[in-house]
C-alpha cells in the first residue's frame, strides 16, 4: 500500500513488464483518517475511470484507494484522485437553491425555485414552436442515468433537438470520426493494447496530463523488455514527448497534411496490409490518389517539421506488428478535426491494425463521464447510437416512450451546443438549462458568452454543486449532489463500466442531478400516449433498467452488465475488450450516421449510404489538407493553444478546493518559445498581456516548451475564486477570453488551438 | 455549335455564385460556420471558373452571341436574421443547382466533342459543386425549423 506525493511524484513508482504480461497491481491510497466502510465508484477528473474505494467514516469522507482488481488502473490513483474528494466538503459548496431577485441571487426553497422553471417552462411549451424555446446544455460529469433521464426529458417530453453537453468540446470528434469511420461511436480499442502493442503512437494526447494513471501503464511498458517505440504528435514539449523515441512538433493546425504524409509513406513503401484493405475497407483507390502529393518533403514545408522526422515516424508505425494509437484534442480541437481523427482510423485500416492484442486505437474522451453522454443522447445523438435520419431507429424509440413518432425530433441532427447558444443569443431560445457545467470558463469567447447568458429575455438554469461564474449569470440555481452523495454509473474512454455508489450524504439541501430532472419531469406532468407518466422510473438502478431496455440490440448493449455485476466484480467494458474483430458497424441498418462530407459537412442521404454498399466495411475517408481559417498576421503573429495542466480539471471547481492540486497549479500562465521570448523581450516570470482580436489576458510569462511562434496557456482558470463572472479590473486570465467562435465542419467541436494572439511585455 | 452558349454559362455562373457565397459569407458573420463555409466555396467558385475559362474563349470564337440572363443573376443582396439566413442560402442553393446542371450539359457536349481537356475540368470540378449543393441543403434544413416555427423576427 503506497501513499505518496502525487504532486511530486504523479505517475508513482515503475513496474516494468513485457509485452503479453499482465500490468503489476500496486495499489495507491491516501487517508486523513481510518475509514470505518469503504465504498466503490471511479474517478470523475478525467476520462481514465481509475477504479477506487471512497474511505467514509462517521459520514465523511476521509481518503481514497484504488481498487486492486480493477482492469483500468490495477490499484493506482492519479493525483487528481489522491486529492480531488476533498472538494466534496467545501464549506463554499451550494446547499440551497437560489432565486434571481433583480441582481441578486437570494435563497429559496426548492417549491419556489422549481415553481419558477415549470411557470416558465409552461409558458414556452404553450407557445408556436415550443419544444424550440428551451435549450439544455449539460455534462461530462454526470452519471449515465441522470443523461437518460434528461434525455428522454428533451426529446420525449419537450421534443427539442436542442439538448447538447460540454462534451462537445471535449468529444465530439471522437464521435463523429468513429462514426464515419465504422458506423457507429464505440472505442475499437482497449487500455489492455498497451499491455501487447510493439509500437504507441500518441496523436495530439498529452495522456501524461490528461490521463495519469494510463500514462503510468505505458511508462511500465516502456521500461520493460521489448519495449514499444513510441511517437508522439504536439506542438509541445510534453512529459509525452520528452518519452517519445520521435516527436513530431507539428505547426498547429496541419495534423491532415502530416497524416496524409505518413499514409503515402505507408503506401509507398508496401505496408499495407492488402487482403485486410480489400476484405474490409471501401475508398482505398481515392485515399491513394489524395495522399499521394503528400511528399516527406511537402509535409515537412506544410507542417514545419524536418522531414526526416516524418520519415522516421512513417517506418515507426510502418512496421510495428501491433501499433496502438490514442488521439485526443491536439486533433479534436484543432483544423480539420473530424478529418484529421480519421486519418489516425485510415492508418490503422491501411495497416490491419485494429481488434486484435495491441492492434488498435481510442479516439479518447476529455471528461470522465462524456461516452453516457453520447451513448444516451444527451449531447447532440440519439439513445443508443440511433440514427436520427433512420425512420426504424425513431419508430423503436417512439415504442420504447410510448410517444408519437413525430414528437422525436429527428428532422435534422440534434442542435450542436455552439448553435443552441447562438438561438439563445438571438433570442429563439429563452430558457436554457445548464447542468454541471461551466461555459461561463469552458465556451470559446467569453465576453459573448457573458453577454448571452445575462440576457434579460434569456431564463437560465444552473445545476451545479458550486456558485460556478456560469451560476452567477443564472436566474434558478438548483444545488445538487457531487459524485460520492449520489448512486449511479459511468463508462470511461475503454468502455469500461463502473459503479459509484453513495457513500455520504449531500450538503444542506442539495440534491442528486437524478432526482432534480425526476422532479421536473413529475412537476411537468410529461405523459406517454397513454396517459401514463413518460418517466416510469424512480431511482438510480430503476433509470439503469429502463437504459438498459433502450440500449438493447445496439452497439453500447448493457443488458449483460447489471448492478450485481458491477456490485460483485469491478470495472466491466461493453461490447467486449475490443470491437471490430469480424465486422465493422456500417450497415445501413445499424449504423449511427450515413456519413458526411468531411470538407464542409454536407450530409449524405440513406440512399447514398446503401448505393456505397459498405456490407461490414470500414469507410477509407480521404481529405486533401486546407489551411485553418485564423492563421498569423502581421497585428496577431503568434497562434495560441489552450490546454490542460495535470492538476487541474475543467474549470478548477473541483481541483482547486483541493489544497495540494490547487498549491501545485495556482495561477494560469502563457507559455512562449525562447526565440520568440527573446524578440518580445520576455523573460521567465514576466508579466505580460496577451491578445487576439476577441480579448486579452494579463499572466506571467514562462519560456520554454513550445515550437517557435506557438504559445499556450491553460483554459482551466477563471474569475470564480475572485468573487466575480468574469475579469476583474480587466484583468482576464480564461484562455477562452481570446478564442473566436468557430468549429469543425463534422463534429462541431469548437477551434480552441488556432488563435491568433500578439503577446507583449507589461509595466 | 451551341456549346459556347452553355460554356458561357457555367463560366459566368460560377462568378456569379462565387459572388454571392462572398456576399452571403460576409453578410452572416454571426453564423461562423455558414461565414467561414462560404468564403471556402467562393474560392473553389474562383478556381471552377479560371479552369473553365480558356476553354470559354476558344468555343466563344465559334458562337459570338451572348447567353440570355441566368437565374443567379436574380440574386438581389442579403438580408439579415433568421429567416434571413435561410433565404439567402436558399439563393445561393439555386445558383449553385443551376451550375451543377450546365456541368452536366457541358460534360456531355465535351463528350460528343471529344475534348478531353473540356471533359476532364468537368470530371475535375464537379463534384464539388455538388458537394456545395448539399452542403446548402444541410444548413438549411438544419436552420429552418427554428426560423420559420420558433423565431420571433
Amino acid at each position: 500500500m503506497a501513499e505518496r506525493d502525487a504532486v511530486t511524484d504523479p505517475w508513482g513508482e515503475r513496474a516494468p513488464y513485457g509485452p503479453g504480461e499482465e500490468w503489476p497491481v500496486r495499489v495507491d491510497q491516501h487517508l486523513v483518517d481510518i475509514p470505518d466502510k469503504w465504498v466503490r465508484t471511479a474517478s470523475v477528473l478525467h476520462s481514465d475511470g481509475d477504479a477506487l474505494d471512497l474511505g467514509v467514516r462517521d459520514g465523511r469522507l476521509v481518503g481514497v484507494r484504488g481498487r486492486a482488481e480493477d482492469r483500468v488502473n490495477r490499484g493506482r490513483l492519479d493525483p487528481k484522485d489522491v486529492y480531488g474528494w476533498q472538494a466534496n466538503a467545501s464549506p463554499d459548496r451550494l446547499t440551497r437553491p437560489l432565486v434571481r431577485e433583480g441582481s441578486r441571487l437570494v435563497e429559496a426553497t426548492w417549491d419556489e425555485a422549481m415553481d419558477r422553471i415549470t411557470a416558465r417552462s409552461r409558458e414556452l411549451l404553450a407557445k408556436p414552436g415550443g419544444w424550440g424555446r428551451f435549450g439544455f446544455h449539460t455534462s461530462g460529469q454526470l452519471f449515465l442515468e441522470e443523461y437518460y433521464t434528461l434525455s428522454v426529458i428533451g426529446k420525449a417530453g419537450i421534443g427539442t433537438p436542442h439538448m447538447d453537453g460540454n462534451t462537445r468540446l471535449c468529444t465530439a470528434t471522437a464521435a463523429a470520426a468513429l462514426k464515419a469511420s465504422f458506423g457507429t461511436d464505440g472505442q475499437p480499442g482497449s487500455y489492455t493494447d498497451v499491455d501487447h502493442c510493439d509500437a504507441i503512437a500518441l496523436w495530439g494526447h498529452n495522456a501524461a496530463e490528461t490521463q495519469a494513471v494510463l500514462w503510468s501503464r505505458v511508462l511500465d511498458r516502456r521500461r520493460g523488455h521489448d519495449a514499444p517505440a513510441m511517437l508522439a504528435v504536439d506542438p509541445r514539449d510534453t512529459p509525452v514527448t520528452a518519452e517519445a523515441d520521435v516527436h513530431l512538433a507539428v505547426r498547429p493546425g496541419t495534423n491532415v497534411a502530416l497524416l496524409n504524409g505518413l499514409l503515402r509513406e505507408v503506401i509507398a513503401r508496401g505496408r499495407v496490409d492488402e487482403d485486410f484493405v480489400r476484405r474490409r475497407t471501401l475508398g482505398f483507390e481515392a485515399l491513394r490518389a489524395t495522399v499521394e502529393p503528400y511528399t516527406s518533403a511537402h509535409v515537412a514545408d506544410v507542417c514545419g517539421v524536418p522531414a526526416a522526422r516524418v520519415e522516421e515516424a512513417a517506418e515507426l508505425v510502418g512496421t510495428a506488428d501491433r501499433l496502438f494509437s490514442t488521439v485526443l484534442q491536439g486533433f479534436y480541437q484543432s483544423n480539420q478535426a473530424t478529418a484529421a481523427a480519421c486519418q489516425v482510423n485510415n492508418l490503422h485500416l491501411l495497416r490491419g491494425m485494429i481488434g486484435r492484442p495491441g492492434a488498435g486505437l481510442c479516439q479518447m474522451n476529455g471528461q470522465p463521464t462524456a461516452q453516457n453522454t453520447r451513448e444516451t443522447g444527451a449531447d447532440g445523438d440519439l439513445p443508443g447510437m440511433r440514427n436520427w435520419d433512420n425512420p426504424e431507429h425513431i419508430r423503436e424509440l417512439a415504442e420504447l416512450w410510448r410517444v408519437d413518432e413525430a414528437v422525436i425530433p429527428h428532422w435534422s441532427p440534434p442542435t450542436h451546443a455552439m448553435q443552441v447558444f447562438r438561438y439563445a443569443e438571438q433570442g429563439s431560445v429563452e430558457l436554457l438549462w445548464i447542468s454541471a457545467t461551466n461555459p461561463a470558463v469552458s465556451l470559446p469567447e467569453l465576453a459573448r458568452i457573458r453577454r448571452v447568458l445575462s440576457r434579460e429575455e434569456l431564463f437560465v438554469v444552473v445545476q451545479d454543486i458550486f456558485l460556478t461564474e456560469t451560476a452567477r449569470l443564472a436566474d434558478v440555481v438548483l444545488p445538487a449532489a457531487a459524485w460520492g452523495e449520489k448512486t449511479g454509473t459511468f463508462t470511461n474512454a475503454d468502455r469500461t463500466v463502473h459503479l459509484s455508489d453513495k457513500a455520504v450524504e449531500p450538503p444542506g439541501e442539495a440534491r442528486p442531478d437524478l432526482d432534480i430532472f425526476l422532479d421536473y419531469a413529475r412537476r411537468m406532468d410529461f405523459r406517454d400516449r397513454h396517459g401514463d407518466p413518460l418517466i416510469r422510473w424512480h431511482d438510480a438502478e430503476s433509470a439503469y433498467a429502463a437504459w438498459q431496455e433502450c440500449s438493447r440490440g445496439r452497439p453500447c448493449d448493457y443488458t449483460g452488465i447489471g448492478y450485481a455485476d458491477l456490485r460483485s466484480g469491478s470495472g466491466v467494458q461493453w461490447g467486449g475488450e475490443r470491437l471490430y474483430a469480424e465486422r465493422f458497424n456500417t450497415d445501413p441498418d445499424y449504423c449511427e450516421s450515413y456519413g458526411h462530407d468531411l470538407a464542409t459537412g454536407a450530409e449524405f442521404g440513406a440512399e447514398e449510404y446503401r448505393a456505397k454498399n459498405p456490407a461490414g466495411r470500414a469507410f477509407l475517408h480521404a481529405v486533401a489538407y486546407e489551411p485553418g481559417a485564423e492563421t498569423p498576421t502581421d497585428e496577431y503573429p503568434l497562434v495560441l493553444t489552450t490546454g490542460r495542466t495535470l492538476y487541474q480539471f475543467h474549470t478548477r471547481t473541483k481541483t482547486a478546493r483541493a489544497p495540494e492540486l490547487q498549491a501545485a497549479a495556482p495561477e494560469p500562465w502563457v507559455q512562449l518559445h525562447p526565440d520568440d521570448a527573446r524578440e518580445l523581450g520576455i523573460a521567465d516570470g514576466d508579466p505580460v498581456l496577451v491578445r487576439s482580436a476577441r480579448g486579452e489576458l494579463r499572466l506571467p510569462a514562462r519560456v520554454g516548451g513550445t515550437r517557435r511562434g506557438v504559445v499556450f496557456v491553460p483554459f482551466h482558470y477563471g474569475y470564480w475564486d475572485l468573487d466575480a463572472a468574469g475579469p476583474v479590473a480587466d484583468a482576464g486570465r480564461a484562455a477562452n477570453e481570446l478564442v473566436a467562435t468557430r468549429w469543425d465542419p463534422v463534429s462541431k467541436q469548437p477551434l480552441y488551438k488556432a488563435t491568433a494572439v500578439a503577446v507583449v511585455k507589461e509595466g | 455549335m451551341h456549346l459556347a452558349h452553355y460554356l458561357g454559362l457555367l463560366h459566368r455562373a460560377q462568378l456569379t455564385l462565387g459572388d454571392a457565397f462572398r456576399e452571403v459569407g460576409a453578410a452572416h458573420g454571426d453564423e461562423p460556420d455558414v461565414a467561414e463555409q462560404c468564403a471556402r466555396q467562393a474560392r473553389r467558385c474562383d478556381r471552377h471558373a479560371r479552369d473553365l475559362e480558356p476553354f470559354a474563349r476558344r468555343y466563344a470564337e465559334d458562337a459570338p452571341d451572348e447567353p440570355e440572363r441566368l437565374h443567379s443573376e436574380l440574386f438581389r443582396g442579403t438580408r439579415t436574421g433568421g429567416l434571413g439566413l435561410v433565404r439567402d442560402l436558399h439563393d445561393l442553393y439555386l445558383m449553385a443547382t443551376e451550375c451543377e446542371l450546365c456541368w452536366t450539359v457541358v460534360g456531355q457536349a465535351a463528350q460528343g466533342l471529344r475534348d478531353a481537356g473540356l471533359f476532364a475540368v468537368v470530371r475535375r470540378w464537379e463534384g464539388e459543386t455538388a458537394i456545395q449543393v448539399k452542403w446548402l441543403r444541410t444548413r438549411i434544413k438544419q436552420a429552418a425549423p427554428q426560423a420559420l416555427v420558433v423565431a420571433a423576427d
